[in-house]
């Protein structure tokens, strides 16, 4: 691969991700979910094992697509009370790092800041997202979103309400 | 206002109320901290924690920095982590291993079980400074039940069997459905409430909230299916809230949804079927038809006064709340599992887990919010009352009814006065006069 090539696909990857951002930040959740594959895990570990791994240890999210799609439906119903009145948030995405595995897919990682606002309080959400993005056409599809916080705790926030 | 008159409890007339200052006074806050955290036994961690010699874990436990550690002789051992010598933490990470313990500031070192086993200079120390006497310190008692490890910085507290009163047997409820014991899983969820501890505790309890709270939670799950075939529950009372003395308290409920130990659930999957039918012939075979339906077929939401719930419905949670202040907690929640689970069994019980339970949770979120909405209320209604007395006049109060939370309530209001224990529950006379 040449560097323009190498240039080329890491602005693709950001293009991809920068969307993403829209959509989570518009609160267009469907169509976020909608970006995922249908064999797609969506994984938070926990704040004291960044490393965890959910088929063995306690995280916060693990989800496959039937919840991730029941995750973006509550999230939308006046029931979720935690989002409802909604928060505002503002995601940052940067230092995207792009590598081809040998399958053909992308093994991505980019670092992540989202501002929420809610109630009176602000605080961020920070860390590091772990993607493998599969090609599907043109596009580019999720299949696997590990998003790994470096907050120690959720002491600021009390809870993973929005999507990190 | 005296603390006398912080609760109305008329169980002639079924009023039970709850003054909300009980919730946002400094004063009493501090009076619980002496009261309470001081006097009975609080939850430190449990046995599997710390599965190696040397292995360790810090913990906060009633504002108080502690960590236990299994020291090289096999024994849960329980320190203060302060330095004996000038005060610096001894313990500096949440979790490890260590041979032996060394003091950043001077280097002092402690052998795994406490002693001190190297002062740099000791020459420099005149005859009378003895090593033996500057030991690691131990919080006053340490007891265990069952791997769940609790301290108490109260001397003269009863034995810790006799403090779980009946809650003991519901504790046995939850460890008894393990062939080879509990464990706890790596990983915690930690995060805070800007809301009074107390409100954690009850909202735990609370089975009236379930269905307008967390109706997300309820729609996602009966979208799944729900599985009535072969219903054994049909015939079963649907469940109650119990005081079960010294404060602690239940909420026990027949579960539709399905638990991992024993009961199928759609969302389980067919392939979990076999083997959870193999489980309900174990429970079945070992303890009798009636232990296992309540192991098997039953939830329970279960708070060791004062401040530590296990949660044993969708999975097994340990819910650990550290008040911070009269209008902020600390909440960490760990998983227990039984040891003999792993591959798809395990698969199956962490994500049921994680359906309604931690911050990620369909639910747990919507309570955070709600204890916190509570909490900015008060300051609107800060003379205000809290009506707790639903189903006081019933003869079996059901989940949905608050006895549970009133037992809870007439200890802290009993401790709260400097006494041990409340004199009367529900069904017993009286109480009007205040
Ligand atoms: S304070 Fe620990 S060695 Fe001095
Ligand atoms: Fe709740």
């Amino acid at each position: 691969m040449t560097d323009n090539d190498r240039f080329a696909l890491r602005a693709s990857v950001e293009e991809f991700l920068f969307r993403e951002a829209v959509l989570l930040d518009d609160w267009r959740l469907e169509e976020w979910v909608d970006l995922f594959t249908d064999d797609a895990r969506y994984v938070v570990p926990s704040t004291d094992l960044p490393e965890g791994d959910p088929t063995r240890d306690l995280v916060f999210i693990n989800d496959d697509i039937v919840r991730l799609r029941a995750r973006a439906a509550r999230l939308n119903s006046r029931h979720s009370h935690r989002e409802n009145p909604r928060s505002r948030t503002r995601r940052f995405v940067s230092n995207v790092r792009v590598e081809e595995t040998d399958d053909g897919q992308l093994s991505v990682s980019a670092n992540v800041l989202v501002y929420r606002f809610r109630s009176g309080e602000g605080a961020p959400y920070v860390g590091t997202i772990d993607y493998i993005l599969r090609r599907d056409g043109g596009d580019l599809r999720i299949a696997y979103r590990r998003a790994v916080l470096d907050l120690e705790d959720l002491s600021r926030h009390g809870a993973v309400s929005i999507i990190f | 206002m005296d603390i006398q008159d912080l609760i109305i409890d008329d169980r002639d007339r079924g009023i039970f109320r709850v003054h909300r200052s009980c919730m946002t006074s400094f004063d009493l806050f501090r009076r619980e901290r002496e009261l309470i955290f001081n006097r009975c036994w609080i939850y430190l961690g449990h046995e599997s924690e710390v599965e190696n010699p040397g292995d360790y874990r810090r913990r906060t436990v009633a504002g108080r920095p502690l960590f236990f550690i299994r020291s090289k002789d096999g024994r849960v051992r329980v320190f203060l982590n302060s330095c004996p010598h000038r005060g610096a933490m001894v313990c500096r990470r949440n979790a490890g291993n260590a041979k032996t313990l060394q003091c950043f500031y001077h280097a002092w070192t402690f052998s795994t079980s406490g002693e001190l086993i190297g002062v740099p200079g000791r020459e420099a120390y005149g005859p009378h400074f003895k090593r033996s006497e500057h030991g690691l310190k131990e919080p006053p008692r340490v007891e265990s039940y069952r791997g769940f490890y609790f301290v108490s910085f109260n001397p003269k507290v009863e034995d810790l069997v006799t403090y779980l009163a009946g809650a003991r047997d519901y504790l046995d409820l939850v460890v008894d459905q393990a062939e080879e014991g509990m464990r706890v899983i790596s990983g915690s969820n930690k995060y805070a409430i800007s809301a009074n501890w107390k409100l954690l505790a009850e909202n735990s309890l609370d089975g009236y909230h379930l269905i307008p709270t967390h109706r997300t939670y309820v729609d996602y799950m009966s979208g799944l299916g729900t599985d009535d075939s072969g219903d054994t529950l049909a015939s079963r009372p649907p469940g109650a809230g119990r005081a079960l003395g010294n404060g602690h308290c239940v909420s026990e409920n027949i579960s539709r949804n399905g638990r991992p130990i024993a009961r199928w659930h759609p969302v389980f999957g067919e392939e979990a079927k076999p083997r959870i039918a193999r489980v309900r012939r174990r429970l079945v075979k070992k303890y009798g038809e009636e232990r296992a339906y309540r192991m098997a077929d039953t939830s329970r939401n279960l708070l060791i006064y004062p401040n530590l719930l296990i949660m044993d419905f969708v999975a097994i949670s340990i819910r650990y709340i550290e008040p911070l202040a009269p209008d902020r907690m600390d909440v960490t929640a760990w998983h227990l599992v039984p040891r003999e689970e792993s591959g798809a069994a395990l698969a199956t019980r962490l994500d049921s887990y994680l359906t309604f339970l931690g911050p990620g949770g369909f639910a747990t979120p919507d309570d955070v919010e709600v204890l916190e909405s509570c909490q900015t209320g008060f300051r609107a209604s800060g003379n205000a009352w809290s009506d707790i007395s639903r189903g006081m006049l019933k003869a079996d109060p059901g989940t949905a009814d608050e006895l549970q939370m009133r037992g809870f309530w007439r200890q802290w209001h009993a401790n709260m006065q400097g006494l041990s224990q409340a004199n009367a529950q529900d069904g017993q006379p009286g109480g009007g006069e205040r």
